[in-house]
């Protein structure tokens, strides 16, 4: 030690300043939990048909496109990027499984076509985004504008109505009274949330999105694994947009137009944060069913849904609102 | 009349370390003063502080002998003093008279007035006799132009001291000599000139008055005409040596080498760089900022194409062209900015620190959270990570502690070759003698080969077995045992002794 300096620093032992910030995330943990359980009281007490059986599996199937797609687009968003063509691959994937089976294929392999068309479309993003390196916002928004054009062009504007009976059961039937469909939307929420709680893959997204340097250099093929994220991100379109197919009987090019918003918005209000790195599937899930609450009690309560719009746009700010202040404590 | 400007027992810290201590200094007007000394003995430190970009922590500045207190640049501005930063602070898009005149644009209720804009960017540049196109883009033009962009908006922001950091460092031999003619412009226009520089000739043939800085404090003032390369080399070094290095345990006479690069080059700061390192040695790349050092270290590691040469590890000629391959070759590099490129600073320490050995802590994909817990565990107990649990987020600790726990991320990987680069930086000092304990160990004890990078001399000569030194891209010196001597690495990293310039 030189006696002219650093005696005097020796490092003081203060209260672990480490104990602070994950007390800020617990907050924001239990924020969007209260609110979600506060709507679900209010709604109970006011809205007289809102706490019945018929009601809450009726708020579970409005919410399952969203669902399915928000909850595979968080794993986007954890992974630093954005997909925006989802609700176009929504329609696309409808038309497709449509098409085709009202032209001879088996329902089954069409409905597995339309799914498939899905992931390509979504590893087509991927591809754009990580090896064109155009910005996800403008590949997707450009992918998206294609694909409802080339849906379009398929159906030539009109409803593609299947005939045969066994394409609708997918989207109608039911396993112990509830949809199939809501089942699987179910089954694939808790899919996408241990993919990325639990999983290698997981953790390579929240590396992609949290520090991207850090994530090369330490060996993890950046483009790969968001190639992935916007596969399955094509793919849970898609899927979602079979059953929405299935249900109706018909494929047709306009449908889900808006759907990647809500998605995002969903995502946003649940707490993952739209910078990525950090985030979780189960707070899409709070996300998607606060807004699934908040449409059905409009609902119910005869509201006027143009109001519903507003306050979707103002839970959103408020969402954003906390998160980016949670974030320039640092 | 008073100096231009004047300090007396001026201060700063960063953290633990000591940028300057008690620093008096005066600036005469219409001169052209020059500042020297090592990497981070202070030179930049105080340009800022008197351009008001940083504020000091104890003493007083004068202006024109009235005392100030700056808390922002724009009020040094206020008063005439400006820093051109070694990152110019251009915006690419706009023009260059765009540039020159941002922020104090003649408009009308809001609208920008184009004549005026042309008539007052004359007016205020009376006699700059610069050739630039006014209209073209800044992005568009060279460098040393860049620069003289910067230069004029400071003229035109009406500075009378203008502070230029390490104005050459990127400039070929011919832009540089375009630049100082500037300086002797500003000069003839009664500016005062405080020029930062590494290059020390250039120091000498433009300054009126040189002051050579050494750990913060101020060696001597002198007239530049009584100073010459090798006086002020020597001013700079010699500087008192802090025990706080763990003892050097030499790699045994036949240790093999692990590593090994032939004539590496890449992009334009790294030309025909070879150098080996052996099991259980640690070497140092030294040299000044913009050398080469960082890289090379990043070319070997597959981070930055390489355009030429070949790595051999044990031997045998490897492939590595990314990051990927460095990692599964063995290879564990600690980047030069934590927080940019090593660190996930959300997530939680145990994250970060498994994230590059995931693929061994998996079962079908699956993290095994139970192993992934006791191994990093076991890690961040050998770093000594304190005050942090596993599940803290990163941003929480320390800069000693961020730098452990990447520490305990490369260790969990059991590398081959480890490359620290500025392993130290913004580390507290207790930090500082924890991290050279655990080079030093892991060289000695585990047999690592360990390639080090540092700014500072003391840090290099007090951990390394071997010095690569590097001056514009090149490895221009190797010293080993006594030849490892301050002065000696600061001789080849200057180029002093021999001509600088061929032509």
């Amino acid at each position: 030690m030189t006696p002219t300096a650093t005696e005097t620093e020796q490092p003081t032992r203060r209260v672990p300043s480490a104990l602070r910030p994950p007390r800020m995330s617990r907050l924001r943990d239990s924020a969007v939990l209260i609110s979600l359980i506060v709507l679900f009281v209010v709604l109970s007490i006011t809205a007289d048909n809102f706490l019945s059986v018929d009601n809450l599996k009726n708020v579970l199937d409005q919410a399952t496109s969203l669902g399915i797609i928000a909850t595979a687009g968080t794993l986007v968003i954890v992974a630093g990027a954005f997909d925006l063509s989802v609700g176009s691959i929504f329609a696309m994937s409808g038309v497709i499984a449509a098409e085709l089976a009202t032209h001879g294929t088996s329902v089954g392999l069409a409905l597995a076509l339309g799914i498939a068309s899905g992931a390509v479309l979504g590893v087509a993003n991927g591809l754009f985004v990580s090896w064109v390196r155009i910005n996800p916002f403008i590949a997707t928004l450009a992918t998206s504008i294609m694909i409802r054009g080339i849906a379009l062009a398929i159906t030539g504007g009109n409803l593609i109505t299947v005939e045969k009976p066994s394409f609708a059961k997918l989207g109608n039937d039911e396993i112990a009274t509830i949809k199939l469909s809501t089942w699987i939307f179910l089954a694939w929420a808790l899919l996408m949330g241990f993919l990325l709680w639990r999983t290698v893959f997981g953790r390579y997204l929240k590396a992609c999105g949290g520090n991207e340097q850090a994530a090369r250099l330490s060996g993890i093929r950046v483009g790969a694994v968001r190639t992935a994220a916007f596969a399955i991100s094509g793919l849970a379109a898609a899927l979602a947009g079979i059953l929405a197919a299935s249900e109706i009987s018909t494929g047709q090019a306009d449908v889900g137009v808006g759907l990647e918003l809500n998605a995002v918005a969903a995502i946003v209000v649940g707490g993952t944060s739209i910078r990525g790195g950090e985030g979780a599937v189960w707070r899409t899930m709070v996300g998607v069913l606060l807004l699934a609450l908040i449409g059905n009690g409009f609902n119910l309560l005869s509201i006027d849904s143009v109001y519903q719009q507003v306050v979707y746009g103002g839970i959103i700010l408020l969402a954003a609102g906390v998160d980016a202040r949670l974030r320039r404590r640092d | 009349m008073p100096p231009h400007v004047s300090l007396r027992q001026i201060s700063k810290r960063f953290g633990g370390a000591h940028a300057l201590r008690a620093v008096d200094l005066d600036i005469e007007r219409g001169s052209i003063h020059g500042l020297v000394g090592e990497n981070g003995a202070g030179k930049s430190t105080l340009g800022k502080i008197i351009t008001g970009v940083i504020q000091a922590d104890a003493g007083t500045l004068e202006v024109d002998g009235r005392r100030v207190h700056y808390r922002a640049p724009r009020e040094a501005l206020d008063d005439g003093l400006a820093i051109i930063a070694q990152e110019l602070s251009l915006v690419p898009q706009l023009t260059v008279l765009e540039n020159v005149l941002l922020g104090q644009e003649p408009n009308r209720a809001g609208v920008l007035d184009a004549r005026r804009l042309r008539r007052r960017f004359e007016e205020r540049l009376e006699g700059m006799r610069f050739e630039l196109p006014l209209n073209a883009p800044v992005g568009t033009l060279r460098l040393a132009d860049q620069q003289k962009v910067e230069i004029m908006r400071a003229v035109a922001r009406q500075a009378r001291l203008i502070v230029m950091d390490e104005p050459t460092a990127s400039l070929t031999p011919d832009e540089r000599a375009r630049l100082f003619e500037t300086v002797r412009h500003l000069k003839g226009d009664g500016t005062t000139v405080v020029f930062v520089s590494h290059a020390l000739h250039d120091v000498l043939d433009l300054s009126d008055t040189v002051t050579i800085l050494r750990d913060g404090q101020v060696v001597r003032t002198a007239p530049a005409a009584e100073e010459t390369v090798e006086s002020l080399v020597n001013a700079m070094i010699g500087r008192s040596f802090d025990a706080s290095f763990p003892p050097k345990r030499p790699p045994a006479p036949d240790a093999p080498v692990i590593f090994e690069a032939r004539k590496v080059s890449a992009g334009a700061l790294v030309r025909d760089v070879s150098f080996s390192v052996r099991a259980g040695e640690i070497v140092a790349l030294a040299g000044l900022i913009g050398s080469g050092r960082s890289e090379v270290a990043r070319a070997v590691f597959g981070a930055d194409p390489r355009t030429g040469g070949s790595i051999h590890l044990d031997g045998e000629e490897v492939r590595i062209r990314s990051p990927r391959d460095g990692v599964r070759r063995g290879l564990a590099m600690l980047p030069e900015s934590r927080k940019d490129q090593g660190l996930m600073m959300m997530s939680p320490v145990s994250h970060n620190v498994s994230l590059a050995c995931l693929e061994t802590l998996q079962r079908f994909g699956v993290v095994r959270t139970r192993e992934e817990a006791k191994r990093v565990r076991a890690e961040i107990e050998r770093v000594d990570v304190r005050g942090a649990g596993m599940a803290t987020a990163v941003r929480s600790l320390s800069g000693g502690n961020q730098q452990k726990v990447l520490f305990a991320k490369w260790l969990l990987r059991r590398p081959r070759l480890l490359i620290a680069d500025e392993p130290t930086r913004g580390v507290d000092v207790g930090a500082k003698r924890a991290i050279y304990e655990l080079l030093a160990g892991l060289a000695a004890d585990e047999g690592l080969g360990v390639i080090v990078i540092s700014s500072e001399l003391e840090e290099v000569l007090g951990l390394a077995h071997r010095v690569i030194v590097m001056r514009e891209g090149r490895a221009v010196g190797e010293l080993e045992g006594d030849d490892m001597t301050e002065e000696r690495i600061l001789r080849l990293a200057f180029g002093t002794g021999a001509r600088r310039h061929a032509a």
